[in-house]
């Protein structure tokens, strides 16, 4: 089976209602926020479980980042289906990659490959918001963040989600050092500080934010694998 | 002879005629429903407890509906929302089992693949702007292990040790959640049926939809048992000492 | 020149026209803090007892982690606010204040029914714009009282109340667990219960629990009687170097001199 472009495929579309009223919105929004730290021989991804829907909390312990391969590391937000739906694509093109090249498909390639599958849904978009975060081939820690289209951005750190306007800043600040006249900007966290920041980002974000809470998932990338550690957040 | 007809109750917008919506009709608004289903582990397995009654609008329509379906020897699928959405997910399930049987390789159908079938199904007509106007809960043991799940009109899923569907999310789940989550593998049938009990008692005094005539269901190692209607037993002592609004 | 006149009390609306020009053109309404919340009252053997959670929101965020959401309305009733904080707020103070001038004019405690009747004739007046949902509980000479009141207007008076987002969360513990005569402990570990499956299931809701039972001549207002969810300390201190701040231009400072040479005996 071949899994390149087929230029005669039409990208999947919303199909038009007959009528322009009675329009069912197919998009919800279940909350949950997610973060990535780059290090320079390591990345951290952190994911809380709560998964919502309006004021109700479905489950206190829904995943939303997932390891897709022994150095990649997939965290979603915001729709869950449209999430695990693209995690599970991206699970099976990785594997496929493995039978056909005998070897694990890299961070690089399911970067591009992550953003190829949303622009995919050009004209119907997966409501997500992914970070993916891994090590390069050159052994360096990486994190790529995109739009729900498929804008793709390498960046040290990133919050999206929920919670997302309250962590940015504060990433802004102790990971980019911004706005501080003594601080050296190629200055690099290690693997502690960057756990420390990441796990008060979320005691944080679960005080402010209502959508954020109850366990706290935890993935450090690096060379010799994916070590994941789960935490208890505040389950109000 | 004449065509029989009737009015529809005032409180029920009426249902949009199918050449209305052009060549295809959709489920933009659900026509029989259900109201919740409350389903929990235990120690055995699964408990599942929903009314049998199909709601047209405001109307008590039909007092004798069946939300419950066996799947195969050990899942079971409780249905909340549109009864003729409910009816077509239950063909397709019995053409999965029916192909399942023909193949005749000795493999049974597990849980988590009912369940993974449902959620494609709703996550796939959400996809078509088509959606299956439900929400669904599977429960069942697999391999061993007690299975629950739940997946809605917009393909949403998730797995909990307690679930409810509508109003049951709002009423039911707190109680579940402090009688059962953390202590699953402690609860006794006894027990597990006091909590049900409990559960649609409170749906009952305060879901308008609901009704006291239902069915509870288990799954254990012993396979899928869906009870007889029973009603519950209720008390209405706070009657007398309400009078009035005030003053 | 004419002198300045006291404005007339009540509401202004000399903007209303103006405001609604504004939002038809698409400019944003100033959102309300919101206090999407579990407030409960019920009667026991002796008396009433009211609790609620302490969170206040605007929309998804936190705004007050500890508010205090059971007001004062006269030495022998309180009462629980959901809705609008401004609204709750001012509608409880109010009617607090009037209370104390009817029972200064008539020499006695206010009646609660005189309360609930003040708040519901207040409320139908603005016809629900006043975005206040109240748990009304005290005790006077008829013995103990509780009604709800809904921002329409519209009272009930039941045994057992529940008001708020998190109002679903908390009647399910009422309806599984109230009987008549209760006693003291168990109708406040009731409450406790109520508003914790408030704090837990309800997004709207969260933090601590208030309670305040009110018995013939006594009331005990317990804040933070349940404080079921504590802060973890951080991780690490953030706090920055002096010198940290960029600046682009320096004044002179005032020191202690600078004040010693202002004196000018």
């Amino acid at each position: 089976m071949e899994f390149g472009l087929q230029l005669n495929e039409r990208p999947m579309e919303a199909p038009r209602e007959a009528h322009g009223h009675n329009h069912w919105n197919p998009y919800v929004d279940t909350g949950g926020t997610s973060l990535a730290i780059a290090g320079e021989d390591f990345v951290l991804v952190a994911s809380d479980t709560r998964q919502s829907d309006g004021y109700n909390i479905n489950t206190r312990y829904d995943s939303k980042a997932f390891e897709l391969s022994n150095k990649t590391v997939l965290a979603l937000s915001i729709c869950s289906a449209d999430g695990k739906r693209l995690y599970e694509i991206l699970e099976q093109r990785a594997q496929l990659y493995f039978h056909k090249h005998d070897k694990p498909i890299g961070t690089e390639a399911l970067a591009q490959l992550l953003s190829n599958t949303l622009y995919s849904r050009r004209m119907f978009p997966y409501y997500v918001f992914p970070i993916l975060a891994g090590v390069k081939a050159d052994g360096k820690g990486v994190a790529y963040s995109y739009d729900a289209l498929g804008n793709m951005k390498d960046v040290t750190h990133i919050a999206y989600g929920s919670a997302a306007a309250l962590v940015q800043p504060f990433l802004d600040s102790q990971v980019g050092f911004a706005n501080q006249r003594n601080a050296d900007p190629n200055r690099q966290l290690t693997r502690d500080q960057a756990m420390r920041i990441a796990i008060d980002a979320f005691t944080g974000s679960t005080e402010r934010d209502i959508y954020t809470g109850d366990w706290l998932e935890i993935f450090v990338v690096d060379a010799t694998g994916v070590h994941k550690e789960v935490r208890e957040l505040k389950h109000d | 002879m004449d065509p029989i007809t009737f009015e529809l109750p005032h409180t029920l917008k009426a249902p949009k005629a199918a050449p209305s919506l052009g060549p295809t009709s959709r489920t933009m608004q659900p026509m029989i429903t259900g109201t919740s289903v409350v389903a929990f582990k235990y120690k055995d397995g699964i408990m599942m407890a929903a009314d049998c009654l199909g709601s047209y609008g405001s109307l008590a329509r039909f007092r004798n509906e069946n939300r419950f379906m066996q799947v195969g020897a050990t899942t079971l699928l409780g249905a909340s929302g549109d009864m003729s959405d409910f009816q077509f997910m239950k063909h397709k399930l019995e053409d999965l089992l029916t192909s399942e049987y023909d193949m005749d390789d000795g493999q049974s159908l597990g849980t988590k693949s009912v369940y993974k079938y449902v959620s494609n199904i709703m996550y796939g007509r959400r996809n078509k702007f088509d959606p299956l106007w439900n929400a669904y809960v599977v429960g069942g043991i697999d391999n061993g292990e007690a299975f629950l799940g739940y997946a809605n009109l917009f393909g949403t899923t998730y797995q909990s040790d307690c679930i409810a569907t509508g109003f049951g999310a709002h009423l039911a789940i707190p109680i579940l959640r402090r009688r059962v989550e953390g202590r699953a593998d402690e609860i006794s049938e006894e027990e597990a049926v006091r909590i049900l009990d409990d559960c649609m008692r409170v749906l009952l005094y305060r879901d308008c939809r609901a009704f006291n005539k239902q069915r509870r269901a288990k799954v254990t190692a012993q396979g899928v048992e869906i009870s007889e209607p029973y009603a519950l037993e209720t008390d209405w002592s706070i009657a007398d000492r309400v009078v009035g609004y005030g003053a | 020149m004419a002198p300045l006149l006291e404005p007339n009390a009540g509401f202004k609306f000399d903007n209303a026209k103006r405001n609604q020009l504004l939002s038809d053109k698409g400019y944003m309404v100033p959102t309300a803090t919101k206090t999407g919340t579990t407030i409960v009252g019920l009667i026991y053997k002796d008396g009433v007892v009211l609790g609620a959670d302490t969170r206040a929101t605007n929309g998804s965020i936190v705004a007050d982690k500890n508010c205090r959401k059971i007001h004062y309305l006269a030495p022998n009733m309180y009462c629980c606010g959901a809705g609008t904080a401004a609204d709750t707020d001012f509608t409880t103070s109010m009617i607090s204040s009037q209370l104390a001038l009817h029972s200064l004019n008539t020499g006695r405690d206010a009646r609660v029914v005189t309360a609930m009747t003040m708040l519901k004739q207040y409320l139908f007046r603005y016809q629900g714009h006043i975005g206040a949902a109240l748990v009304l509980g005290g005790y006077d000479v008829m013995g103990p009282h509780l009604f709800t009141i809904y921002p329409h207007g519209s009272t009930d008076k039941l045994p057992y109340v529940t008001m708020g987002s998190g109002s679903l969360a908390a009647m399910s513990v009422f309806e599984s667990s109230w009987r008549p005569e209760l006693s003291r402990e168990e109708a406040v570990e009731m409450v406790k219960d109520a508003i914790e499956a408030g704090i837990f299931n309800d997004l709207g809701s969260g933090s601590n629990v208030d309670v305040c039972i009110i018995t013939k001549d006594n009331v005990e207002y317990i804040r933070g009687y349940s404080q079921p969810n504590e802060r973890v300390p951080k991780e690490q201190s953030y706090r920055f170097a002096p010198g940290t701040t960029e600046f682009i231009a320096t004044a002179p400072a005032a020191t202690a001199n600078d004040a010693a040479a202002m004196d000018v005996s």
